[in-house]
């Protein structure tokens, strides 16, 4: 509860702080909204539907393009941590793909797909794919060999070994991938919304792309908020208890 | 006649003490390429161990009674010689044959529990129900009834391997290999193990073979103690202990027979040089 009480007095700090700016009127109000107007935005885009639907698109694109990445990946990170030529070959592409900022991938995917929710979902997956990649391998790599000498004792052969021992074994690192991956996919699909301005949907980074056309700063500065509190709630619904979950067991914090 | 019969083994069936295996190693050698040349870790090392016995094989570390341990568990393949168990080849590792490391490698994505659970959810004959049968049967064992709950890192190092223990006693191996299990624990706590196992050994009724550079240890639990040498990694002696049971570690009875074990593995223990250099 003290906790919960010092956050919340932090955030209305800032809010007092940032009200204070938009009082003493430094920079115009164009550039500098008030917490209130902003409030006023977004109360306006709830109303209306605007912001759910935006919500939705982005949401939809994100966990499709999450999730095949988490699903091609997971397998080639076992395949390259398992055998020399893929380590040697898929390894060595997604150490170098890894690397690449995610918006490098929306020229090529504009020029590949066009306009299209394709080039999205693209540029989501190479956000996603290579950190997970990298993250299975490691984590596999990382695996000590006397879990598998033990589990081979006890009668586990090899496919069971890999789904039993290994993949459980190396669970850290994939689940700190995954987050990776997730923090990867979100910026590429921002950086794809607000180049790629598509018909087929109104995401949120579109809603960005447009605040700024129209120099409306309430509403890029609402839909900022709005895309923080999503990856705040990510976090807090679905990587958090996992993690939790994962230090406990191992015993690697005492939290 | 057996229509009804049923077509998995009962926990009580599963429970029961069943005929411990016999070991026959015969000549058996291990090369070990390493960047200083080859190391002849074993060498043409023959032994036959019997049912129900406790044999305890101590050395100097590299004189190859590990490796011979993973020879005879199936997790290392000799470059000659056979390893004969109940007369038939050893091939590979398998439950007939569980393991003890000097590590606990207990599995920290499972609970105490868990870890009893995973070699009997590797035996297909059995309801669930009985599989949790069995793993609470050996937890009371060992004495960790009340931690099945617990995780791994909560254990000290001693409830650690008493878990190692109760798992690899679970499926109800014929002979139990252990390499070193109590070297990394606290001589209090060994104290209480080496009661334990040797009540565990009679009431299970299970093979023993035991890797330890302790001497002490070796008497203590061994009806029998094979002394190596390195080197190349030999037999080089063998001595009987008929002491009564349960021994205690620190008896003078078991310190002479230490002292004994102890000059025979100091005289066998220097390294015959390489010629090489």
């Amino acid at each position: 509860m003290k906790r919960f009480l010092l956050a919340a007095l932090f955030f209305a700090v800032l809010l007092l702080i940032w009200e204070a700016l938009f009082r003493a009127k430094i920079w115009s109000p164009v550039l500098v909204p008030s917490p209130r107007q902003v409030a006023v935005y977004l109360e306006g885009a709830a109303m209306d539907g605007t912001l759910a639907k935006a919500t939705i698109v982005t949401m939809r694109r994100l966990l499709i393009g999450y999730i095949i990445g988490l699903v091609a990946g997971l397998p080639l990170g076992l395949l390259t941590a398992r055998w020399k030529v893929w380590q040697d070959t898929v390894g060595t592409l997604a150490l170098g793909l890894q690397g690449l900022p995610s918006v490098c991938w929306v020229p090529l995917a504009l020029l590949w797909f066009g306009q299209t929710e394709a080039a999205m979902l693209f540029v989501v997956v190479m956000g996603t794919l290579w950190s997970v990649v990298i993250a299975t391998e490691t984590g596999v790599r990382h695996v000590p060999p006397i879990y598998r000498r033990a589990a081979l004792t006890m009668g586990s052969k090899s496919l069971h070994i890999w789904f039993k021992v290994i993949l459980p074994a190396a669970l850290p690192f994939i689940v700190s991938g995954m987050k990776q991956g997730w923090a990867f996919a979100w910026r590429s699909l921002m950086a794809a919304e607000i180049f790629v301005t598509i018909l087929t949907g109104f995401g949120l980074g579109q809603l960005l792309h447009y605040g700024r056309e129209l120099s409306a700063m309430e509403q890029v500065i609402g839909i900022m908020i709005v895309i923080v509190v999503i990856g705040l709630l990510a976090d807090k619904i679905f990587f958090s208890p996992i993690e939790k979950f994962l230090h406990r067991r191992w015993g690697t914090s005492q939290a | 006649m057996h229509l009804a019969r049923r077509h998995h083994s009962s926990a009580t069936e599963e429970l029961q003490v069943i005929a411990p295996s016999k070991l026959a190693i015969e000549g058996v050698s291990k090369n070990f390429r390493s960047a200083s040349g080859d190391v002849l870790a074993l060498d043409r090392v023959s032994l036959n161990v019997a049912e129900a016995e406790f044999v305890c094989l101590v050395g100097a570390s590299g004189c190859g009674k590990s490796t011979l341990l993973n020879i005879i568990a199936g997790l290392e393949k000799p470059d000659s010689g056979t390893v004969l168990q109940d007369g038939k080849p050893v091939t590979g590792p398998g439950r007939e044959r569980l393991v003890m490391f000097q590590e606990p490698a207990l599995f920290p994505w499972l609970n105490v529990f868990g870890n009893v659970l995973f070699p009997l959810k590797l035996k297909p004959n059995l309801t669930n129900k009985d599989r949790h049968d069995v793993a609470k049967y050996y937890l009371e064992l060992v004495g960790l009834s009340r931690f099945e709950r617990a995780n791994i890192h909560e254990l000290s190092g001693g409830m650690k391997q008493r878990v190692s223990l109760a798992r690899a006693l679970a499926p109800n191996p014929r002979m139990l290999l252990m390499d070193e299990p109590f070297a990394a624990l606290d001589a209090l706590t060994r104290e209480q193990l080496y009661g334990d196992l040797q009540q565990i050994w009679k009431a299970r009724n299970k093979t023993i073979v035991f890797v330890t550079h302790n001497v002490r240890e070796a008497a203590c639990l061994g009806d029998r103690v094979i002394v190596f040498s390195p080197r190349p990694g030999r037999i080089r002696e063998e001595f009987a202990v008929d002491l009564s049971r349960p021994r205690d570690i620190n008896s003078v009875d078991l310190a002479v027979h230490a002292t004994e074990i102890t000059k025979a593995l100091k005289s066998h223990s220097q390294p015959e040089l390489a010629t090489a250099e």
